[in-house]
Order: structure tokens, then sequence, then C-alpha cells
């Protein structure tokens, strides 16, 4: 079954993605801690991207494409056109530089890391997509 | 959304986070203890109706860590709920910020008992 959502690029829609993204998991009987973790990673891609990629640019787009198959791996596609982001390349800080400088971010990649068990990016020539695998 | 209500018993100042703490929000949570620390050395947070933080919330509790501890506060989270206690947990963050159970545990501690 495959699920999608479009969502302009602005902070006050991501409770929207979150709601999207459990309505689809629960139809899909996963336990509601993994269910939460899940909806974390995708909801630090879309905050990352919308922030960074398209600088709260309403006008712009975020498209979701959710595939849950039947041996249990779900495939997030979070789907957008501009400069694509490679989140392989980023390189993770340390925890204690991170409380050393006060700093309040730098962390969300880090959990999209710990959280799924393949992240990619897929770069065409008009959009990007990045592809979060998650084995259930 | 995030919803935050505050009280105060003798000299202790809790900090209510009722609803979800993301990206859009989590401002609202670092305004809130940032005042808090300004004023107060003995603060809880009441997270019984947390239903949700992102990296953004996570954030803001780390950036007081060093503040915190130089300045003699004691500021202790509570009433985690089990799906909100797993992401503190996956960056071992609970190892660094003083968590626990309830109300009680968490007076505890900010009274020195």
């Amino acid at each position: 079954m495959e699920y999608k959502f479009k969502v302009p690029c602005s902070k006050n829609k991501l409770g929207e993605i979150r709601e999207f993204l459990q309505r689809v998991l629960s139809e899909n009987s996963i336990p509601e801690v993994t269910v939460n973790t899940l909806i974390l990673a995708v909801d630090e891609v879309c905050a990352n991207l919308i922030i960074h990629s398209h600088k709260c640019n309403p006008e712009e787009h975020l498209e979701l494409k959710v595939k849950v198959d039947r041996s249990s791996e779900i495939t997030f596609d979070i789907i957008d056109r501009g400069d694509g982001f490679n989140i392989g390349d980023y390189k993770e800080p340390l925890i204690s530089d991170i409380v050393k400088q006060k700093r309040k971010g730098g962390i969300g990649l880090m959990l999209v890391r710990r959280i799924m068990d393949e992240i990619e990016l897929i770069e065409g020539e008009k959009k990007n997509v990045y592809r979060l695998h998650k084995k259930i | 959304m995030v919803e935050i209500k505050n009280s105060l018993e003798n000299d202790v100042f809790t900090i209510y986070v009722i609803g979800e703490v993301d990206a859009s929000s989590s401002i609202h949570l670092d305004e809130s203890i940032s005042e808090a620390t300004n004023k107060y050395k003995k603060i809880m947070v009441n997270c019984e109706q947390l239903e949700y933080i992102s990296s953004a919330g996570l954030g803001v509790f780390m950036s007081y860590i060093n503040d915190l501890e130089e300045s003699g506060i004691k500021l202790v989270i509570y009433g985690l709920s089990d799906k909100v206690k797993h992401v503190f947990q996956i960056l071992g963050l609970d190892q660094l910020l003083k968590i626990t159970e309830n109300e009680e545990e968490a007076k505890g501690i900010v009274n020195g008992v």
C-alpha cells in the first residue's frame, strides 16, 4: 500500500505531516514507541528541508510517500525540488561538544541515522528523493 | 502546538509542557526555561501531557545543561510517557539530564532529599 501527502514548506505544517504519518502507521499495527520514532525521523528530515533548503517558503512544497510492503519493510520518500542535501555526507558532532557549546540544534540527523536502517538521496534533474528504509 | 503553564510552590517552580514540542514550537519551551533559570534554583518540568518531542525540544534541554551546573540550579524532568522517554534515550540524553518517574521523586531531587 502506498500513501501520499503534499505540504507547503512551512514549519507550522510539521504537525500535519505527523498526523498523516500517524494515520498511515496506525493502520499497519506497529507498536506505539516504534510509530513515534518513525514519525520523529521523518519529521526531522522534513524540518531540515523546510528550514535549511527552503527557508520556510510556503510557495515551495514537500511531497511524502509512504510505502508499506508485506514483508514489513516501510519506505518513506520525502521529495523536494532544489539543491539536494546528502545526509550521508553529514558529519556527526559529539554530544559533549553540543552541550559545551550550548547549541540548540545539530542532533536531528543523528536521530534519523539511529532510527532508520538505511538513508538514501536519489538526485534527479528536477527533484530529490530522500528515502528512508525501516524493517519492522 | 505546545502550551506551557507554570506554578510555584514554596521555592519550587514547575513548568508544565503540554502538547507537542517540534521545530515550530520549541521556542516557547526555550523562553520558559530561560525565564525560570533566571529566577529560580529549583525547577521541575512536568511532562505528563507532553505528547511529542523532536530534536528541537531535546536541543533546548541540552543547551541548559552547562548553565544549570554552573549556576547550581536543579532542574528535573518527570512524567515522560514511554514513547517520549525513548526519544531521550536514543542519543543517551536521559543520562545527561535529570529525569524521574513522578512528581514525588522530582521534588525529592530538587529539595536535595
